[in-house]
């Protein structure tokens, strides 16, 4: 399914150079639930935007489904995104002016042919995948840290993407509100037969993965 | 072609020359498809930051307020409306300046100077002389009524195409015979005889006894040349001492040419005619200056100091489109200024966008959506605002019959700059917005790729 194959990402400014991926080579098979774990500045979430299609690498290839991507102008980027990805933050990203479903709408409103029906529709089926179907017109401010990211989780797969991708998703939450959404992310992936790639400091959650990827220092290490 | 359009999809851009439109058509109309998601999202954008909503929709709609009132009261000055219907092929000769080693008047021209070197134009079709407008006090019924009086020939009726609500003007002949007869406006009337009928019953003003003759409806005070709340012939004069008045005086002319091609011709005769005017005193005065003009260069005659008073209409046509334009430039600038420093501000949520499938095309496009609907709102609140400050100012009647329309035409045009400057404030944030990095947005930053 996400196929990467000797990935560099250097930054550079006009003083320093900083590596921050080397050498990842990765395949990541069509309903897998992976995690990626590493300690801070390893790379993870460096990594995980470009799977997401976010950054682009400085070298190697990235491939979806066999289809070589890293040449795709912006708007093919886009699309790529909005069909193919989904995206859970550890910060949650809703947009705080805009009631639950409105923001979980926002995937679709990128997408063509779907009517504004039709895209409230398909909002609350996934707000109610994530159970939170009795609080679809709260403002993000009046949800529980687990509950807002319920709501991300409900915005990231409202288009029915292949792939998830969660950047830390329980990091700001406490175990309990944590062990919850790593159960509706366990769902998505063996009900839905959704590709799950999470980021993770938390190594009791990455137990709950079928694969762990390890990064050190830009590495690939196990 | 077939390959060019799927190339411009692809790369978002259009390489081939000979296809350069239609891929860009193709692209335009695929964002075309998305404008119902952006009016969608400029609106709530607009509900949810009411604050600089309402900062902006205030600045945009106070320049249109302001450049409405303004081109209204441009148009109750200049533009051909009755009386002044012939203005397109009307000349005045509001005033003349006299010049001399040591001293300079200016002012009206006497009525000797209009008559001889104005009076006898070639190839017009009339000429009208009349004074300025005086206050004269008319002791009626045991009150006192303020007027302004002009008097005329009996060719400024035909010259001026006044709308007779009772009777008729008076003639040539009666300004020969020194008929004491008036033609008096809806406004005196009413002081007069209250809603009763006007024509053959006598005033009084200024100590004359005038028969009147006509009833015509208000003029508004800006329109310099035909305004007065009674007319009655120059013969009627308590004196004949405008007789003697040789040079400056209280008189203006109008000229009507036969076609406006003419008045080029009628200009540059009259022109010619000043080194020859003759003087009573050179040591006083031996250069007279001045011109026949439409009114709009006789206010540039007037309002760009200019040693020789010259008519410099372009000039001041400059200055004010210039003044317009700065004065549209500033909420433009406002609005930038506001776009670009909330990028910061909107970082997050452009990366949110970005991240869920948002190209940075659709970026441009729905923050340029945003700032063309405030435009458009802050026009239409423009409009009704117009409407609003124009009637206050009739209805305050600081400006004696001022009747001021809004003026569609400069509102369409104030609309469209509007819209222009709204496109220009809009595009260049929405392109810094849609250069963020979707990275850099997420984490808040305002770095641009």
């Amino acid at each position: 399914m996400i196929q990467l194959e000797g990935i560099e990402k250097v930054y550079r400014t006009e003083r320093i150079e900083t590596v921050a991926l080397t050498n990842i080579n990765m395949n990541v098979g069509e309903g897998e639930f992976i995690s990626i774990m590493g300690p801070s500045g390893s790379g993870k979430s460096t990594l995980l935007n470009v799977i997401g299609l976010l950054d682009v690498p400085t070298g190697g290839k990235v491939a979806l489904n066999s289809k070589p991507v890293t040449s795709y102008s912006d708007r093919n980027l886009a699309r790529v995104r909005n069909e193919e990805i989904g995206f859970v933050f550890q910060t949650f990203h809703l947009i705080n002016d805009l009631n639950v479903v409105d923001n979980v709408e926002i995937p679709l409103l990128y997408r063509k042919g779907i009517s504004s029906g039709e895209r409230r529709k398909l909002a609350l089926r996934a707000l109610d995948r994530v159970g939170l179907h009795a609080r679809v017109h709260h403002f993000p401010g009046q949800l529980s840290g687990g509950q807002q990211q319920r709501v991300a989780i409900a915005r990231a797969i409202v288009g029915n993407p292949r792939i998830l991708l969660a950047d830390e998703p329980t990091g700001n939450l406490d175990s309990q509100m944590g062990d919850e959404i790593m159960d509706v992310l366990r769902g998505l992936n063996e009900n839905e037969k959704t590709t799950v790639v999470m980021v993770t400091h938390d190594p009791r959650q990455a137990e709950k993965t079928e694969r762990v990827v390890r990064l050190f220092d830009g590495r690939q290490v196990s | 072609m077939k390959k060019a359009l799927a190339y411009a999809r692809a790369t978002d851009t259009c390489v081939s020359p000979k296809s350069f439109f239609s891929c860009f058509f193709v692209l335009f109309v695929d964002e075309v498809f998305m404008l119902k998601n952006y009016l969608k999202i400029a609106f709530k954008v607009l509900l949810r930051r009411k604050f600089f909503t309402f900062i902006s929709l205030f600045a945009i709609s106070f320049t249109l307020i302001i450049l409405m009132v303004a081109t209204a009261l441009f148009d109750n000055v200049f533009a051909p409306q009755p009386p002044e219907d012939k203005a397109d092929r009307s000349l005045y000769v509001m005033g003349i300046r006299l010049q001399g080693p040591e001293s300079q008047s200016t002012g009206p021209a006497g009525y000797v100077f209009l008559e001889r070197y104005v009076r006898t134009l070639p190839n017009v079709e009339k000429v009208s002389i009349y004074t300025t407008p005086n206050v004269v006090y008319s002791f009626w019924k045991g009150g006192k009524i303020k007027s302004f009086l002009k008097r005329t020939d009996g060719e400024f009726w035909q010259i001026m195409g006044f709308r007779f609500l009772e009777g008729g003007p008076f003639t040539a002949e009666d300004e020969k015979s020194a008929n004491f007869v008036a033609v008096i406006n809806e406004a005196t009337r009413r002081k007069f005889f209250g809603d009763e009928p006007a024509v053959g019953k006598m005033i009084e003003a200024d100590g004359q006894q005038f028969r009147v003759v006509g009833v015509v409806g208000n003029v508004p005070i800006f329109r310099i040349n035909p305004f007065a709340d009674i007319w009655v012939p120059i013969s009627t004069s308590k004196t004949n001492a405008y007789k003697s008045q040789l040079l400056r005086g209280e008189f203006q002319a109008a000229i009507l040419a036969k076609s406006s091609a003419d008045l080029p011709g009628i200009k540059s005769e009259f022109e010619s005619r000043l080194p020859g005017v003759e003087f009573p005193d050179k040591r006083e005065f031996n250069t007279a200056i001045g011109g026949a003009d439409t009114m709009f260069e006789f206010a540039s005659r007037m309002m760009i100091p200019s040693q020789q008073m010259e008519s410099q209409p372009r000039k001041l046509l400059a200055i004010i489109i210039s003044l317009m334009v700065l004065f549209m430039i500033l909420p433009t600038v406002n609005l930038i200024n506001i776009n670009v420093s909330r990028i910061l501000e909107r970082a997050s949520e452009i990366g949110v966008r970005k991240a869920f499938g948002a190209s940075s095309w659709t970026l441009v496009g729905q923050f340029v959506t945003e700032n063309v609907l405030l435009t458009l709102i802050g026009g239409v609140l423009g409009f009704f605002g117009s409407q609003f400050v124009l009637k206050l100012i009739a209805d305050s009647g600081l400006i004696p019959y001022a009747e001021f329309h809004l003026n569609y035409r400069f509102f369409v045009y104030g609309l469209l700059t509007a819209l222009f400057f709204g496109l220009f404030s809009g595009v260049y944030p929405a392109w810094k917005m849609s250069r963020l990095h979707p990275v850099q947005a997420l984490k808040g930053a305002g770095g641009s790729r």
